[in-house]
């Protein structure tokens, strides 16, 4: 057989979401990270932490105990969600739109044997690594302030890399969908900041109206939250459908924002 | 399935709303040939390019890439095909050797097989010596010659280069000819947008003029040039007045004329003996071919 066949051969097989073509997108983050971790691991970690440090500190010495918990451990474990969120959503915003319109990256990933879908699902994956990792600092900061470990926070994650992967699909759609990075502060305004306020982070959900209770329920941050606390201090019964609520999450946004982005990036 | 055609276009149709880029175009690249698609901005080009890569998709005709008909099988054609596109986006912030050591990973060349790839794309951009240097630190020329030498890490079967040696300054432009000129001797096929007379001149097999998103001539630059403007031409100078009038003269002698700014052309003047005006004499050349089927000026 001549390589031509060979190679003929080898093309004839490709389809959809090939782990080659995964990994090839995701070998470029891998390197490109090299040249800017340091700056990525400061900003995703240092402010989840000074949040930590300021309400579960500053705050704390005004509340003891809220739902149950100490308040520094209740601030502890419900930061995670927040570096999750910084560490996916945000770079999956900014990233995605300069990578292709600035940069042109994306194009050139595309003159190669790659298309959107798994153009967009690799580089989801890359953001929810990075937010898995992340999103373990608060909680290891919490540790070393007197958080007692737990096995169950061996799942923290896990946990924090499937909300990742949600919110950095939300973060592409919604480059996807912007004409210009000015757009961006609205979404920032008026749907990140709201939902990073209302998803039980520094104060109960059970403290707010039965309305705002209930929209926080659709909160996939919340559902963050409440996974990462319960697997710091026990399970609870609703966590399966918690784990299936920001499953749903992702898959729903992993779709848009394939969608998003083929329409942004094929004419 | 063509079996003799790297591309093969058929009634292929873009249109971006109200505009249409690319008009019912038919073009046939043969496998081991070098084709030019000359036209100036706006004609075309590098929307047939994107049309190539599946980038862009035909409302309509057909498209076959190495026998892959798109879009549906469009990956499969990527994967044999290297492309060059006509603005940078090189990784700017890596060196020239992970640059080129990704796309072998998103070409899929195997564990194996990679470093040489690498190796052998390095020597061939005549980057070894920089090979650990950031892209940014690289001159615009480096910049162009990795960005060919990216597209050929897998040893493609096809190479698309848009517009490759826009806005590089001559010498540079040299440089990449020769780079060109030596995959076309290769055997490898090439598809080259450009909107250099000179360019598609010296490294086409064969050229296709496109205008207004459709081609108005195919063939041999030569061949081009022979049967559209002969061979020889005269170029005639003086004030605007002189030159309305020496354009009235020679076509009412039956000769073809085109205007170039402070000049007239009168084209296929051999033979001609006294019946053609007094002027410098030239070679007649495919911008002349151009003006004369498009009515439109190229650099």
């Amino acid at each position: 057989m001549t390589v031509t066949a060979v190679r003929t051969a080898r093309a004839a097989r490709l389809g959809r979401l090939e782990r080659p073509a995964l990994t090839g997108v995701l070998v470029r983050e891998i390197v490109n990270y090299s040249s800017y971790w340091r700056s990525a691991t400061f900003s995703s970690t240092v402010e989840p932490t000074i949040y930590l440090l300021a309400f579960g500190f500053g705050f704390g010495s005004l509340v003891s105990r809220v739902a149950g918990y100490d308040y520094v451990e209740f601030v502890g474990t419900g930061v995670v969600a927040t570096a999750v969120l910084f560490s996916s959503a945000f770079p999956a915003m900014f990233g995605t739109f300069v990578k292709y319109k600035f940069q042109r990256t994306y194009d050139a990933i595309l003159a190669a044997p790659v298309d959107t879908e798994e153009l967009v699902t690799a580089e989801a994956l890359w953001m929810a690594l990075r937010a898995g990792v992340y999103g373990c600092v608060p909680l290891l900061v919490a540790i070393a302030f007197g958080l007692d470990p737990s096995w169950g926070m061996l799942t923290v994650p896990l946990i924090a890399f499937l909300a990742g992967f949600g919110w950095a699909c939300f973060g592409i759609t919604i480059a996807g969908f912007a004409s210009s990075i000015e757009n961006f502060s609205y979404v920032v305004s008026a749907v990140l900041t709201p939902l990073f306020l209302v998803a039980g982070t520094f104060f109960p959900l059970t403290k707010l109206p039965r309305w705002a209770q209930i929209a926080g329920e659709f909160n996939p941050l919340h559902h963050c939250v409440e996974l990462v606390r319960h697997a710091a201090f026990g399970w609870d019964v609703w966590d399966p459908a918690r784990v299936g609520a920001l499953l749903f999450f992702a898959i729903v946004v992993w779709r848009v924002a394939i969608y998003a982005m083929t329409r942004k990036l094929v004419d | 399935m063509s079996r003799e055609l790297a591309i093969r276009l058929r009634g292929a149709v873009k249109r971006y709303g109200p505009i249409t880029a690319v008009d019912g175009l038919d073009l046939d690249v043969p496998y081991g040939t070098c084709v030019g698609l000359l036209g100036p901005n706006g004609a075309g080009k590098s929307t047939t390019m994107r049309l190539l890569t599946a980038q862009a998709i035909a409302d309509e005709g057909e498209l076959q890439v190495l026998g892959f008909r798109l879009p549906e099988e469009s990956k499969q054609a990527r994967a044999l095909c290297g492309v060059v596109p006509q603005l940078d986006n090189l990784d700017v912030t890596l060196t020239v050797e992970q640059n080129l050591l990704v796309f072998a990973h998103l070409y899929r060349i195997s564990r194996a097989e990679r470093h040489e790839a690498v190796e052998r794309a390095v020597r061939m951009a005549n980057l070894a010596h920089r090979r650990a240097d950031r892209v940014d630190k690289l001159s615009g020329g480096m910049r162009r010659r990795l960005l060919i030498a990216r597209a050929l890490v897998h040893r493609p079967q096809l190479v698309l280069l848009d517009e490759p040696t826009v806005g590089l300054d001559p010498q540079v432009r040299q440089e990449l000819w020769a780079l060109i000129d030596a995959l076309r001797a290769e055997g490898t096929t090439i598809l080259m947008s450009t909107h250099y007379i000179e360019e598609a001149q010296r490294l086409a097999d064969s050229v296709v003029i496109m205008s207004h998103g459709n081609s108005v001539a195919v063939g041999p630059p030569a061949e081009l040039v022979a049967t559209h403007a002969g061979r020889q031409a005269v170029e005639v100078y003086g004030p605007p007045a002189k030159l309305v009038e020496v354009e009235a003269e020679a076509e009412a002698a039956g000769f073809r004329t085109r205007r170039t700014g402070t000049s007239v052309s009168v084209l296929g003047i051999e033979g001609a003996d006294g019946r053609a005006p007094e002027g410098e004499r030239r070679p007649a050349n495919l911008e002349d071919v151009f003006v004369l089927l498009t009515g439109e000026e190229i650099e």
